[in-house]
């Protein structure tokens, strides 16, 4: 009786426990997902603080100083293979922290056909983004544009006054992307 | 550590053994550790021509400023088949013939304990080798972004896209099916008295490595899983129009990424641990302590995996964490640097061929251990990033290290194997070769990268000219002078001086207690292990 046969049934339970290792593991690396995205939130990297619309309810409560200005530049840009002319209305603007500003970016397709398009947008430097509360945005929605169709696109802000003291220019980016084919069939357009 | 008393060298013969079937069906069909270990073997020492060929051609290209030869994307195609294919395809499946062969002979086994899986786990690396190598043929070429597949970069590849990520799936499943497969060897087919503790180094380290390999290649077949549906199947992943993030890939990838580089590093660690010890005529020095330090730098490298990407933008904190954990896998792999050296110290050393690469692997391999080192200071790393000096730090540690170690191995149980010595002569000429020609191709790296030579690039200013003119030549070198290595391997199979069964000077371990060559079968009555 060589010592190899019989042994199958010895090593099962090992073969079992290490297997199930590696399917945990496999969904470990999906759980990253969901775990990037917490610790982004908790750090403001990627300016990813203020997908959902703020509320004035958020303000931190932190005493307004009248005197403070700060510079808010506000940038686009269009992956290098979109279809769009993108561009703010505005490009700087000197802001009182606490207090509740409106600007507009605008849009127009390029094409001759219907597009959907996500607007992605970024704040930095990455410690100002969570002090950076976009009561409207574009960037909430889709936008869906028809052929040619070219509009305003409306951006309601407030700066915390909680923002650190010496950050005195803060930059609102936003990157207009058409939206992945599959995600805009799922809302049917 | 252990001592036999009685080595199961006859071969125990019952109505199921009748030695191997001839021609092509032994090797298709073999669950023979040693025909199998043969077949890893083999399969890594093609692929190391195939990938160092490529190798060749980025050197050609860089022999001279300006573009010379080949297409800026198919040199693209070259670094980056270069690397999967010397990862995946080359260094371990060197590592897994290795432990095939001798694992299973060093703890009195008569066989892995998963024979037919083990036959499968071979066989899927030449089809996905071949899938990937395939790529090269077709429209859009091979994939060009790099071997780490950054999105969105790696998206543009072409019709390669797809069969880039399914053989990664495959080698994947190849390495964790010889995964399992040794740690349950090692875990279940030990001889009597073989305790965990008396277990040669190299059981060791491929025990630890083995366990890492089941840790991070799902999370790297997942990571590439998501690229494949965000290419093909509309999920945004890695795409910010969805809501993704490009860096969370470089997370998923380094967090395989990271233990990988010890996956590379720790079976040759364990082939040092058990060559220095033959050839210096004294045990190996500070035994637990090698096991406790392999084990805690493998625990270690599955929290400094965002060092590879120290300029994405993080916290302070963040970096401030990867630095000084990255710093502290110092401390145990110092801890092997000096039981290695205390091994030799006061010993009767004697420098055969696989002494030779020893000693070269465990100078070389600090240099490249410093100049992680050095990449870990987070703001000298913001300068050395992506600079021709990562590329000298890893080849440092890849090359004289892992290749180093597995060339060692091969010189070393060569004799056990064939049951020839290898020409002696020869084996000493390969070594010199490759052990100059090595430092003059990498090098001169260090200082093109200091200077601010960047990777992955085909052309470079005139200023980077000379040294990058050395270390092609000293590639080319190399390259040839592992045909050497070929002709000493092949004349050594053919014939030559018949080897004893010790082979070596009273040598430590089990393996020595059978016949040269090994026969087909041992340990079917298993070892008494004192």
């Amino acid at each position: 009786m060589s010592r190899t046969q019989g042994n199958t049934r010895r090593h099962a339970g090992l073969i079992v426990r290490l297997a199930a290792m590696a399917v945990a593991m496999f969904g470990f690396g999906y759980l990253l997902v969901p775990l990037y995205d917490i610790f982004c939130e908790i750090t403001g990297i990627g300016g990813r603080v203020n997908d959902e619309p703020a509320s004035l309810a958020q303000l931190s409560g932190t005493p307004v100083d009248p005197d403070r200005r700060i510079t808010v530049e506000f940038v686009a840009s269009v992956n290098q293979q979109a279809p769009w002319e993108f561009r703010p209305n505005v490009v700087t603007m000197e802001v009182v922290p606490g207090e509740l500003y409106n600007t507009a970016y605008f849009a127009r397709n390029l094409t001759e056909r219907g597009l959907v398009g996500t607007a992605v947008p970024s704040v930095s430097p990455g410690e100002a983004a969570r002090h950076f509360l976009k009561i409207e945005c574009f960037c909430f929605t889709e936008q869906a544009f028809a052929a040619s169709e070219g509009r305003d696109m409306d951006v309601m802000f407030i700066v915390d006054p909680a923002l650190p003291a010496h950050l005195d220019r803060v930059t609102l980016s936003y990157t207009f992307i058409e939206t992945p084919r599959a995600a805009a069939a799922g809302n049917a357009r | 550590m252990s001592q036999t008393t009685h080595a199961g060298t006859h071969e125990h013969h019952d109505d199921h053994d009748h030695g191997p079937p001839k021609g092509i069906k032994r090797w298709l069909f073999t669950t023979n550790h040693k025909d199998i270990g043969t077949m890893y073997l083999v399969f890594a020492l093609i692929m190391l021509f195939v990938g160092g060929a490529m190798s060749l051609v980025i050197r050609a290209e860089l022999f001279q400023p300006g573009m010379q030869f080949v297409h800026p994307d198919f040199f693209n195609q070259m670094t980056t088949m270069h690397a999967l294919i010397m990862v995946f395809g080359m260094i371990m499946p060197a590592f897994v013939g290795f432990a095939n062969w001798m694992i299973p002979m060093m703890i009195g086994a008569p066989d892995m304990a998963l024979p037919r899986l083990n036959n499968w786990s071979f066989w899927i690396l030449p089809f996905a080798s071949l899938l990937l190598l395939s790529t090269l043929f077709m429209p859009g070429g091979a994939p060009a972004s790099g071997w780490t597949m950054y999105p969105p970069l790696v998206l543009q590849t072409g019709d390669a896209f797809p069969f880039l990520i399914f053989s990664v799936h495959l080698l994947g499943m190849s390495s964790i099916l010889g995964a399992i497969n040794i740690i349950v060897t090692i875990m279940n087919m030990r001889a009597p008295g073989m305790t965990l503790l008396k277990m040669p180094m190299f059981c060791w380290t491929w025990l630890i490595t083995a366990y890492l390999l089941i840790a991070v290649m799902p999370v790297l077949a997942g990571g590439v899983t998501m690229l494949l549906t965000d290419q093909y199947f509309g999920t945004s992943f890695f795409q910010i129009a969805g809501g993704g993030d490009p860096v969370l890939f470089q997370h998923i990838f380094w967090f395989f990424g990271h233990p990988e580089v010890y996956i590379i590093i720790l079976p040759a660690f364990g082939i040092i641990s058990q060559i220095l010890p033959t050839f210096s005529r004294k045990p190996l020095f500070g035994y637990e302590s090698m096991v406790y330090a392999v084990a805690a730098i493998a625990f270690l490298s599955f929290i400094v995996w965002a060092h590879h990407m120290f300029t994405v933008g993080m916290p302070l904190a963040g970096q401030l964490f990867f630095m000084m954990s990255t710093m502290l896998i110092a401390i145990p792999t110092g801890v092997k640097i000096f039981n290695w050296t205390a091994t030799m110290w006061r010993g009767s050393i004697s420098f055969e061929t696989p002494m030779l690469f020893s000693v070269a692997f465990l100078f070389l391999f600090t240099i490249g251990g410093f100049s992680g080192l050095m990449l870990a200071i987070v703001p000298a790393d913001f300068q050395y990033h992506d600079s021709y000096f990562v590329v000298a730090h890893f080849h440092y540690v890849l090359v004289p290290g892992a290749l180093f170690g597995a060339i060692a191995g091969a010189y070393y149980w060569l004799p056990k194997w064939t049951g020839h010595m290898y020409d002696e002569t020869l084996g000493k000429v390969h070594f010199w070769l490759s052990a100059i020609f090595v430092n003059i191709t990498f090098f001169p790296q260090h200082f093109v990268g200091l200077a601010g030579m960047p990777r992955r690039i085909p052309d470079y200013a005139t200023q980077f000219a000379d040294f990058n003119m050395i270390s092609s030549i000293g590639a080319f070198g190399f390259g040839f002078s592992q045909l050497l290595f070929v002709y000493v391997i092949i004349k050594c199979v053919k014939g030559g001086q018949k080897a004893t069964d010790q082979v070596w000077d009273n040598p430590e371990g089990l393996e020595w207690t059978v016949p040269s060559p090994a026969p087909y079968h041992t340990f079917d009555t298993a070892p008494v292990v004192k």
